[in-house]
């Protein structure tokens, strides 16, 4: 995220020097900052309102259900999961609403499926590799009915504005499986680079209850498929401070 | 009748989803009202902690875009892209896409009423519309709702899933509808 940020901004006001655009440039900084805080004060109503119904879900056990209802599909992709049944459930909740296009209401439940992953989370400054399928699986989600593009469409006086939407069904499917694809392999990628170091991936080093090892097996936490094997053992609040960012 | 029955479901989907929230708590004896206020406190500090995200990536992105930066990639890319069938006239709407959702949508609109609905463009612009996501906005609200400064492989592959959603929006589109 430094580079990508660093390298955004200044490859920006370069090319602004050298266009001679440096006014036009200057002036979208500022715009960009002031519409950033629009968006979040736009946003800060609808994730109240989902939070608030969020939270009376969890406690009347409807997440749970939702996430034993998906369970056979999420343990294929989210193999980490299984038996946390509040992450899954999130989850599920925003897919369903991104599937049914209501945007709002998709925001906060991602948001929420986040923080749920995040408890989870070994390093809390680095993504788990369930954050990264869960957002690829976010952003080349399928929509259902692509209400914007056929409003558009039938708009501009198209003949039939929705006969795309099956174009967009395939296609979405094609950059999920190319997404999933893409996600498993570099996380094996990522495995070959961080093989586990002996001793230090030995069990008498994870402090007894210091884990939140969510899985149907508890202390299997290194031989699972899937999980990713760190070269440390999994402490909770500290050792995270000194692992700095590097992406 | 496919639209208007949709369009009917989109209405009702979140009155729905909202009463059954409610009735599911009230079933389970959950004091629904301070679950809610608790629940929509935990929200405010959600929405402050993605506040200094979004400043970042929106203002990093608004000044590549403005700096035509971004203009001089599409240049760059359009023969490769010309060549795995994406037509030009598609082109600044793949690299837009992942940045901007406001600013793609205002390019859909015009790049349909410029070669209308019906034509090749037209549809090929709106399948990737439909198909594709504001990744930068997305990864930013997301992680940095929960504070994750390294998001190791998640950009790269959401990208190529971007990349494949508009290869195949351009390859689709010619197959059903013919150029």
């Amino acid at each position: 995220m430094e580079y990508i940020w660093a390298g955004l901004l200044a490859i920006g006001f370069v090319a602004g020097i050298l266009s001679g655009r440096l006014e036009e440039v200057t002036k979208a900084a500022f715009d960009s900052a002031g519409r950033a805080v629009e968006l979040s004060i736009g946003l800060l109503g609808i994730i109240c309102l989902w939070s608030g119904l969020m939270k009376i879900m969890e406690k009347s056990g409807v997440i749970n259900i939702i996430a034993r209802m998906a369970r056979p599909f999420l343990r294929i992709l989210f193999p980490q999961l299984i038996g946390n049944d509040r992450a899954m459930g999130a989850i599920v909740m925003n897919l369903a609403a991104n599937f049914m296009g209501l945007g709002n209401a998709a925001t906060p439940l991602g948001i929420k499926a986040m923080q749920e992953l995040q408890k989870v989370n070994t390093r809390k400054d680095t993504a788990s590799d369930a954050m990264c399928m869960f957002l690829v699986l976010n952003t080349s989600a399928i929509q259902l009915i692509p209400a914007t593009v056929i409003a558009i469409r039938s708009d501009a006086g198209s003949a039939a504005p929705a006969e795309i939407t099956s174009c967009i069904w395939a296609a979405s499917l094609c950059a999920s499986i190319a997404g999933i694809t893409a996600v498993n392999v570099f996380r094996r990628l990522g495995k070959v680079g961080q093989r586990e170091i002996p001793g230090q991936g030995d069990r008498s080093l994870v402090p007894p209850g210091g884990t939140r090892d969510l899985s149907p097996c508890p202390g299997k936490l290194y031989h699972q498929p899937g999980r990713r094997v760190r070269g440390r053992p999994l402490s909770y609040g500290n050792g995270n401070a000194e692992k700095k960012k590097t992406g | 009748m496919f639209l208007s029955v949709f369009s009917a479901i989109s209405l009702y989907a979140v009155p729905v989803i909202i009463l059954a929230i409610l009735a599911s708590g009230i079933l389970r004896n959950v004091k629904i009202y301070e679950a809610f206020t608790e629940g929509a406190s935990e929200g405010i500090s959600t929405v402050i902690k993605i506040l200094p995200q979004l400043v970042g990536i929106l203002t990093a992105v608004g000044v590549f875009r403005a700096s035509g930066a971004l203009d001089f990639v599409i240049k760059l890319l359009t023969p490769a892209a010309t060549l795995l069938g994406i037509p030009a006239e598609a082109m600044p709407l793949a690299l837009l896409r992942p940045v901007s959702g406001s600013a793609s949508l205002a390019l859909v609109s015009d790049i349909i009423r410029e070669y209308g609905p019906d034509s090749y463009a037209g549809r090929v612009v709106s399948t990737m519309m439909g198909s594709t996501e504001t990744i930068f906005y997305t990864l930013a609200v997301y992680y940095g709702a929960v504070g994750i400064k390294n998001i190791r492989y998640t950009l790269a592959a959401a990208l190529i899933a971007d990349g494949v959603s508009v290869i195949a929006s351009a390859w689709i589109c010619a197959l059903v509808f013919g150029r």
